[in-house]
This record gives structure tokens, C-alpha cells and sequence, in this order.
């Protein structure tokens, strides 16, 4: 078991529901510093876009905050290194597109990412069929090769995909891209279709965009990705002390 | 003995030509893509499918289109060309072939709704066409860029009952309005077809389009029999994502032909590009050195695009067709010389082609041989453009 999935089922283990934000990585100067704000407010860990130009899973703030972090040269090298900054214990997780570790080399961006203390990743336009190669590479490495699950899924794919996820498994709450949000989704069926046959984490993500969304969410799942809602306040200026109220509101609503 | 090897087959289980192709696509998507390969599959050795995909062709778009003898431009460069008129059916250009097949498949698979995106609109406006015919409710998406350059066609969509919808995301062009189609069907694929404009995307999408393209090479075949011409010594289409000239190439792929693609000189996956993944496939892509995928520039909106079909990176690397770039500088000589000599104007995508012919009269083309060009489309929705570049020139 990868050391991912050992951190997360250890915290599940206490009783605590898993809080995961998202940030894109290079947004701003001080980005790192918004990652330990959210690990202060109790963030258990924390999710690093990686940016592409084309961003085809992403909704209209992510893809933002993608073209806005290219324009200031980042890299996935340029984030391991701000990542060296980093003062947290938490788990980190990647998520970037395929051409991007494609083009860095599947072997050599394993490895870079792990030596960066980023022990998994999720490649949203990695279908089951296409991922075997990064999953080699990804094994090489201690990095947690994260799948989806979508509300689309079939059930015998289900269970392939809750067999062959490292880390945990990325239940996708609605057949849209990150940011929308309308309705309760279905994150709890997607959850119970992976538990049919694995206990394996699952975290529920795309459209939680509420506190009170993310405590419905955690009540049925190991916890919540939020992404979009936390971007946006970086996107409009909101610094460490902004993304601290927003995590800390996130956090008490899936607690209580 | 063994086999002889035969060219633009079906891709394999994986939806592979050699190593390009796949089916890189968020899990959501995969069920789709599956249906489609199922439906297609069915559909594409089902008789009666076949039959009413011709009749549409036949009684709605205007095939089979003629084959023309270009005789005082063969004249003037010493070559003897042959144009497969894809110009004159429906809607200006070759696209309406597969949209009609796609937007049969569509209702054959119980969906009520296309989307499509659109570069220069030709595209777009046969997908709206297509659509219409067999009512289906039909979303474009448009490159804000592309909405400006094309604003006539944007009316044309509208008027034909769709809803264009302006991208404004990225360099609000192609790729990016290939972007946001794929963002749309992932939300809407249980009543949504995305009926894919050219020979890309995920498997099995350059495989199907390729098939409903190839009813260009095949008819052509044909008519230059009724020529004496029994193999022709080249084929040459112009290439944004190929398809185009895979329809044409595909009549040919297994004769003694040379195959020839045209890409734009800002917008050449084949002369510039290198393996990537976009848009659910493995192909050549124009990207920087981190992966990011460029944007293409090129005079001419439906050749503006930074990949290639995957088949056609495949024909690359296996030398069976072979690529080449032409400069914007070149295309309006083209596209007069062709208009003066022939009274055809040509798209400008189809002026690449054009263009390459009259680069390489008597060098890479040698005096006196056969030439079948695909006339891909009509240049009705460029002579604005094409006025104002002369006029500045003047």
C-alpha cells in the first residue's frame, strides 16, 4: 500500500471526515503560504493543480486559474521547488493533465514528485485503458495514481476502477467538469458503487461548492475535494486569511 | 508468401493506428465513446444504414460531386490535374459527408441533440444544416475569434436553427472550442452527440469520420476511370486535423499513389509537432518544451489548428503519405491563380493545397504527371478577407 492511502485511511480510522482543497499551483507569489493557511483551518490534505493550456475536465475557474499561472512561467519543476517551502505534514496530491507528465517523462515525473512529498496524482484524461503506463511509472515511485469515478460509470467498471486506485478513489459527484454545482449530485451512489466491492477511500469531489454541500457529501464518503469555490477567492485577491475563513467554514459544517 | 500490407484499415482494439490514436478521455466520457463504437460498428454493416447515409448524400447533398479536369492550369504548370469538386456539395465543402453519417448515427442511437465545434464555421454550418434536415437540436462552439472572422457564418448557423455559442476561454480559437464541446458533452452526453468536425479526438471518432469521408476517394477512383486515368501518380489534399484528405487518401492508401498533405506553415503538426496527448488522442501536437499545447496561426481558420489527425501522424511516421508546410504568403496567389485559370475559387484552406501544386510544378511534382487534387471547399466565406488582404497589399 502506498503511503497515501496508508496517511488517509489513518485519519478515516480516527473518525474524522477527509477535507481536501485544491489550489493551483504557481497562482500567485505566495501560494504556498494559502497551502499551509488551508492546512492550519484543517485542511487533512491538499490537492496541486499543476497547469495546462487545455484544461478539457476543468470548468471556467480552474481553466483561469490555469492560463493565469502559465503566464507567470510555471512548471511542474518551478512547483516542486516552491513546494521545498512548504511548512505542513500533510499529504500532497497532483493533479494535472496527461501531455504534461507525458512530456516530462512518466518515470522521471514520478519521481520528481515524489521526491517533492507529492505521493499521488490525478490525471483526469487517464481512463482506465490508458493509464497503464503511468501506473508503472507511478510504482516506481510511492506516488498513489488516483482514478475517477463517474456518475456514468457502469458497475463492472466500478469495480475495476476500485480495484486498480491507489490512494483513494475519486468519486465524481456530477457528469460535469470542476466548478458547477447545482442540485445534490450523485456523489453518495457513485460512493456506495465503489463500496460494493472496496474499502478503499472515497472522497467525493466536482460541484462541492458549500459548506453545507461538503457536509452532505462527507456523510456519505471518507470526505470532500474542494476546488473551484476555493480558487475563485484567490482568483478575486483573497489571501491566506481569506482562504483560512473558507476552509475553517468548510471544515466545522463537515464536523458538526 | 506473405500478406501484402494494406494501409488506412481499421484501427486495433484500442483504437490505435500504430502508436497515435487511443482514447484519452475522462472516465464520464468512456461509456459514450463505447456507444458510439458499438453503434457505429452496427450501424456501419447494417444495409439499410448504409443505403439511407447514400440517399441523404445523394438526394440532399449533391453526390457523388463531379470530378473536373483543371486542363489550363494543367497547361500552365505542365501537370495534368484532376479536381474532385468537394467545393460543390452542400453547404461549400466536404464536411457536410461526415455530418450527415454522424448526425444519422445520432438519431440511430436515440440522442436528440448535437454539438459540434467549428473553426472557419464550415463545419459549424454543416453540422446546423445536417441537423435541421433531421431535427435535431444542435449547439456550436465558436472561437470568440472565430465568431469575428466568421461573422457571416455565425448568421447561417443561426438562421438554420442552431445556437452558437462564442468561446472566450484559452486563445478563443479551435482547440479551445474544442474544449468547451467537450465540456458540454461530458454534461449532457446522456441526449448529446458531439459530432466531431474532423478525423480526431478519442476512439472511435477518427475512425468513424475517416469512414464517412472516404466516399470522396472512392467516387473519385471511379470517375478517373471514366478518364483512362486508372491510378493517379499523386493525391493532394490540404490538412488542418486531415479529414479531408483522409477521405481521399482512403480511396488510394492501397494503390501505387503518392499521398500528399498540405498543412499551413503556422498550424504543421506533421513538420513542427511532436507525439502528445490532446483532445482524447495521442497524436502530433505543436507544443512547447513543458507540454503546453501552442496556439496555431494561419490565414485560413479551418487549417488553425496545433494537432492532426492521429491516422495521418501514423501515415507520417510510416512514410506512406508524406506532409508538407505552406506559408501564408503563398495562399492568395493560389487561390488567384486558380480563380483566373479555372473560375473556381477555392476555400483558402484548400488554396494550401493549391499553392504546393504550383511551388513544386516540374521539382517535387515532375512535369507531366497525374495529379488528383481534392477541391475541399468553396471560397465563399473567405473573399471578404481575401478582398481586404489585397486591398491592403495594393
Amino acid at each position: 500500500m502506498k503511503s497515501l492511502e496508508r496517511d488517509l485511511r489513518a485519519v478515516r480510522a480516527t473518525g474524522r471526515k477527509l477535507l481536501v482543497p485544491y489550489f493551483m499551483g504557481g497562482l500567485t507569489n505566495d501560494w504556498i503560504e494559502h497551502v499551509e493557511a488551508a492546512v492550519l483551518a484543517g485542511a487533512d490534505a491538499v490537492e496541486i493543480g499543476i497547469p495546462f493550456s487545455d484544461p478539457m475536465m476543468d470548468g471556467p475557474v480552474i481553466q483561469e486559474a490555469d492560463l493565469r499561472s502559465l503566464t507567470f512561467g510555471t512548471t511542474l519543476d518551478s512547483i516542486c521547488d516552491d513546494l521545498s517551502r512548504l511548512d505542513a505534514a500533510v499529504p500532497l496530491i497532483a493533479m494535472t493533465y496527461y501531455n504534461i507528465v507525458l512530456h516530462y517523462g512518466l518515470e522521471r515525473a514520478a519521481g520528481k514528485l515524489a521526491d517533492s512529498d507529492i505521493h499521488g496524482a490525478i490525471i483526469p484524461d487517464l481512463p482506465l485503458e490508458e493509464t497503464g503506463p503511468w501506473i508503472a511509472a507511478c510504482d516506481g515511485a510511492d506516488v498513489a495514481s488516483v482514478l475517477l469515478v463517474a456518475p456514468s460509470t457502469p458497475p463492472e467498471r466500478v469495480d475495476q476502477l476500485a480495484a486498480r486506485t491507489q490512494g483513494f478513489a475519486y468519486a465524481s459527484a456530477r457528469m460535469a467538469v470542476t466548478g458547477q454545482s447545482a442540485g445534490g449530485g450523485d456523489g453518495e451512489r457513485v460512493v456506495a458503487s465503489i463500496r460494493r466491492t472496496s474499502d478503499v477511500p472515497a472522497l467525493i469531489g466536482i460541484g462541492i461548492a458549500t459548506p453545507n454541500q461538503a457536509k452532505e457529501a462527507a456523510e456519505v464518503s471518507d470526505g470532500v475535494i474542494v476546488g473551484s469555490a476555493l480558487v475563485q477567492v484567490i482568483l478575486d485577491g483573497g489571501g491566506s486569511s481569506e482562504v483560512e475563513a473558507l476552509i475553517m467554514g468548510f471544515r466545522s459544517a463537515i464536523d458538526s | 508468401m506473405s500478406d501484402p500490407v494494406l494501409y488506412m484499415e481499421e484501427p486495433d482494439e484500442r483504437g490505435r493506428f500504430g502508436e497515435f490514436g487511443g482514447r484519452f478521455v475522462p472516465e464520464a466520457l468512456i461509456p459514450a465513446c463505447l456507444e458510439l463504437e458499438a453503434a457505429f460498428i452496427d450501424a456501419w454493416s447494417d444495409a439499410a444504414f448504409i443505403e439511407e447515409y447514400r440517399t441523404v448524400l445523394r438526394e440532399f447533398a449533391g453526390r457523388p460531386t463531379p470530378v473536373t479536369p483543371l486542363l489550363r492550369l494543367g497547361e500552365h504548370l505542365g501537370l495534368r490535374i484532376f479536381a474532385k469538386r468537394e467545393d460543390l456539395a452542400h453547404t461549400g465543402s466536404h464536411k457536410i459527408n461526415n455530418v450527415i453519417g454522424q448526425t444519422l448515427l445520432t438519431k440511430r442511437m436515440g440522442k436528440r441533440r448535437v454539438i459540434a465545434e467549428t473553426g472557419a464555421g464550415q463545419h459549424g454550418v454543416a453540422t446546423a444544416t445536417a441537423a435541421a434536415r433531421l431535427g435535431l437540436e444542435c449547439t456550436v462552439f465558436m472561437g470568440e475569434v472565430d465568431t469575428e472572422r466568421q461573422i457571416l457564418n455565425v448568421f447561417r448557423m443561426e438562421l438554420l436553427g442552431s445556437r452558437v455559442v462564442p468561446v472566450t476561454s484559452g486563445s478563443r480559437t479551435l482547440k479551445d472550442a474544442v474544449n468547451e464541446a467537450m465540456r458540454d458533452w461530458v454534461t449532457c452526453v446522456a441526449d448529446t452527440h458531439y459530432c466531431i468536425g474532423s478525423v480526431m479526438g478519442p476512439h472511435p471518432f477518427p475512425w468513424i469520420v475517416r469512414e464517412f469521408q472516404s466516399i470522396i476517394g472512392q467516387e473519385a477512383s471511379r470517375q478517373l476511370a471514366d478518364f483512362g486515368v486508372d491510378v493517379p501518380d499523386v493525391v493532394i489534399a490540404c490538412v488542418g486535423g486531415g479529414s479531408n484528405a483522409a477521405g481521399i487518401f482512403a480511396g488510394f492508401a492501397n494503390t501505387s499513389s503518392r499521398l500528399v498533405g498540405i498543412e499551413a506553415a503556422g498550424g504543421s503538426a506533421v513538420g513542427n509537432g511532436s507525439p502528445g496527448v490532446l483532445h482524447g488522442m495521442r497524436s502530433l501536437l505543436m507544443q512547447d518544451e513543458f507540454g503546453q499545447i501552442e496556439e496555431a496561426h494561419s490565414i485560413s481558420a479551418g487549417l488553425d489548428y496545433p494537432g492532426i489527425g492521429p491516422e495521418h501522424a501514423h501515415l507520417a511516421q510510416i512514410r506512406r503519405a508524406e506532409y508538407y508546410a505552406i506559408g501564408d504568403e503563398d495562399v492568395i496567389g493560389a487561390l488567384r491563380l486558380l480563380s483566373e485559370k479555372e473560375g473556381i475559387i477555392p476555400a483558402l484552406e484548400t488554396a494550401h493545397a493549391v499553392a504546393w501544386m504550383i511551388r513544386e510544378a516540374g521539382g517535387a511534382l515532375p512535369t507531366g504527371s497525374t495529379v488528383l487534387l481534392n477541391l475541399s471547399g468553396r471560397g465563399d466565406k473567405d473573399v471578404a478577407q481575401v478582398q481586404a488582404i489585397l486591398h491592403a497589399e495594393s
